[in-house]
C-alpha cells in the first residue's frame, strides 16, 4: 500500500528530472563551456601566450603557496577540532562550533577588511609592524591571512558529522588494548576518517585556489607581485584582454574539474573498502 | 589478580552514577554486576578499565593502587556490547593490534604474532577467518573475535560489557558457554555487566546487584536467592 502511494506518476517524474537536468546545465555547464570557449576559440597559442605571461606565472606561483600554506594549516586545525567537539565534552563547545561556522556567514569583503584594519598602516598593529619591518597586508602573509580565513570551516565541518556518528567507541577499545592516544589517532581515528578527509582537503584546496574577495582587499593588486589568479583574471578583463581573462579563468576551471576527479577516482579505487564498512 | 574497589564514587551531571561503592574481587573470580539500567553498573566496570575517572575512591589490581593510571597501561582486556571492532583492519589484524601497540623491545616477532593470532582464533573458535574484515562476520563471531582481541596481550583482568546484550538467544548460549570454558582455562579474573539476572546467576561465581548507584547484595546465585539483603534484590528476583 506504501509503496504504491510513493509511486510518483511518470510524468512527474519526467518533469522534475527536466528541471533538475536545465537547472544545471544552465547554472554550471553552460558556465563551464563558455569559460572554455572563450579561451580556446582563437586558437591554442593565444591560450598559451597568456597562460605562460610572466605576469600570470606569477600569478599561478603565488596562488599556489599561497594554498600550500593555508591548506595544511586548516587540515591540521579542521582534524584537531572535529576531533575535540566530536568526541569530548568541555565547556564552550557550542560556541567553537558557532565560531567556526562563522566564516561562512561573513562576507568574504568584510574579513579582508578586517585585516587591512587590524594589519594595515594605519590599524591598530600598523605602527608596530612598520617598525619592526614586517609586511603583513599587501604582502604574503596577508593573502595567506584571509585565505585561512575563508576556507577555514572546509575541513571541520565535512569531518564533525562522520566524527560523531562514529563515536569513541573504537578509539575506547584501542586505549584498554594498551595504544597511546597518539597512536589510537593514527591507527584508529585517522583511518576510519580518510575519505572524509581527503575530500574536505580539496574543497578546501579548491577553495583556497579561487578565492577572490577577501584576497582581493589585502592583494593592493600588485601585478606580478601579489596578484593572485582569481585576481590575475580580473585584471586581465578590466584591460578588456578577454582571451587571456578566460585562459587564466580556464585554468581555475580545471582546478574544479581535477577536484571532482580525483573525488571520483578515490571514491572507484576504494570502493570495496567503503562498501565493507557499511 | 584480585581487584579491590574502595569507596567509589562518581556523578554525570546531577545524579550520582555511583555513590561510595566498595567491593572486593578475589583472583581468578568470574563476578557478574547485575542492576537495572542507570544503576551504576557500567560505569563501575568503565572505571575499572581506566574508560572513566572516579571523583572519590582507590581501584586496586593486587596492591597496585590503579586509579590515576591511563586506561592504555592498566593492562586489562576489555569487550565492548557493540564490539568496536577496527572496520578498516582484518580480523587477523585486530586481534593483533594490542600486540603491535607494545614497545618495540617488548613486541613479539611476525611470526610470534601470526601464532598467537591463529592460537586465539582457534580459543575463541573461529579458525580461519583472520582474513575477513569484521563487516564480514555474523554479530557472534564479531564478539567472538572481540574477546580474542581482548585476550591478545594476555590481561589478568578480563572486563566484559553486555557482551551479549546485541545478540539473539540462540547465540547467546553459545558464546556464555565459550566464555565460561575460555575464563576456566585462562584463569583470569573476569568482570562482566549485565541486566540479566537468569545470565548473571548462570554464568558467574558471586552477583553484585547494584541499585542507584549502590551494592544491595554481593554474593553468590544460591545466597543471594536464599537469603535476598534487602526488598529492592527479593523485587528485582520477582
Amino acid at each position: 500500500m506504501r509503496a504504491a502511494a510513493l509511486k510518483t506518476p511518470l510524468g512527474t517524474r519526467a518533469v522534475l528530472m527536466l528541471i533538475a537536468l536545465t537547472y544545471v546545465g544552465v547554472m554550471l555547464l553552460l558556465q563551464l563551456g563558455a569559460v572554455l570557449f572563450e579561451a580556446l576559440h582563437q586558437g591554442i597559442s593565444l591560450w598559451w601566450a597568456a597562460v605562460t605571461d610572466p605576469d600570470a606565472r606569477s600569478a599561478i606561483k603565488l596562488t599556489l603557496i599561497v594554498a600550500a600554506i593555508s591548506v595544511p594549516l586548516n587540515t591540521v586545525f579542521g582534524v584537531a577540532a572535529a576531533w575535540a567537539i566530536s568526541k569530548y565534552n568541555f565547556p564552550g563547545k557550542g560556541l567553537l562550533v558557532a565560531l567556526i561556522e562563522l566564516p561562512f556567514s561573513v562576507s568574504p569583503v568584510v574579513s579582508g577588511l578586517v585585516f587591512v584594519m587590524l594589519f594595515g598602516a594605519n590599524g591598530w598593529f600598523g605602527p608596530w609592524l612598520e617598525d619592526h619591518d614586517i609586511q603583513i597586508v599587501f604582502a604574503l602573509p596577508g593573502l595567506v591571512l584571509a585565505t585561512v580565513f575563508v576556507t577555514f570551516p572546509y575541513v571541520s565541518r565535512q569531518l564533525l558529522p562522520l566524527m560523531t556518528v562514529q563515536g569513541r567507541a573504537e578509539e575506547e577499545a584501542a586505549l584498554t588494548l594498551g595504544a597511546s592516544g597518539w597512536r589510537t589517532f593514527l591507527r584508529v581515528t585517522l583511518p576510519n576518517i580518510r575519505f572524509g578527509l581527503l575530500y574536505g582537503v580539496l574543497l578546501c584546496n579548491a577553495r583556497a585556489m579561487g578565492e577572490f574577495g577577501a584576497v582581493s582587499v589585502v592583494s593592493g593588486h600588485i601585478r606580478g607581485e601579489t596578484n593572485t589568479m582569481p585576481l590575475h583574471v580580473e585584471v586581465l578583463y578590466n584591460d578588456y584582454n578577454f582571451v587571456a581573462a578566460f585562459s587564466v579563468a580556464s585554468l581555475l576551471a580545471l582546478l574544479a574539474l581535477v577536484t571532482l576527479a580525483l573525488k571520483s577516482a578515490l571514491e572507484w579505487r576504494y570502493r570495496a573498502e567503503l562498501e565493507a564498512r557499511r | 589478580m584480585g581487584i579491590k574497589i574502595e569507596r567509589v564514587s562518581k556523578r554525570f551531571s546531577d545524579y550520582p552514577a555511583l555513590d561510595g561503592v566498595s567491593l572486593e574481587i578475589a583472583g581468578g573470580e568470574f563476578v557478574a554486576l547485575l542492576g537495572p539500567s542507570g544503576s551504576g553498573k557500567t560505569t563501575l566496570l568503565r572505571i575499572l578499565a581506566g574508560l572513566e575517572i572516579p571523583e572519590r575512591g582507590r581501584v586496586f589490581f593486587g596492591d597496585r593502587d590503579l586509579t590515576d593510571t591511563p586506561a592504555s597501561r592498566r593492562g586489562i582486556g576489555f569487550v565492548f556490547q557493540h564490539y568496536a571492532l577496527f572496520g578498516h583492519m582484518t580480523v587477523a589484524r585486530n586481534i593483533a593490534f594490542g600486540l603491535s601497540v607494545m614497545p618495540r623491545r617488548q613486541r613479539p616477532s611476525a611470526s610470534e604474532v601470526k601464532r598467537r593470532v591463529d592460537h586465539l582464533l582457534a580459543l575463541v573458535q573461529l579458525p580461519g577467518l583472520g582474513d575477513r574484515y569484521p563487516s564480514q562476520l555474523s554479530g557472534g563471531q564479531r564478539q567472538r573475535v572481540a574477546l580474542a582481541r581482548a585476550l591478545a596481550r594476555e590481561p589478568e583482568i578480563l572486563l566484559l560489557d553486555e557482551p551479549f546484550g546485541a545478540l539473539d538467544a540462540k547465540v547467546r548460549r553459545e558464546l556464555r558457554g565459550a566464555l565460561r570454558t575460555i575464563h576456566e582455562e585462562l584463569g583470569v579474573t573476569s568482570v562482566f555487566v549485565t541486566h540479566d539476572q537468569e545470565e548473571a546467576f548462570g554464568l558467574a561465581d558471586r552477583v553484585a546487584i547494584l541499585n542507584s548507584g549502590r551494592i544491595e547484595q554481593f554474593a553468590s546465585a544460591d545466597a543471594i536467592r536464599a537469603h535476598p539483603a534487602s526488598d529492592f534484590v527479593r523485587s528485582f528476583l520477582e
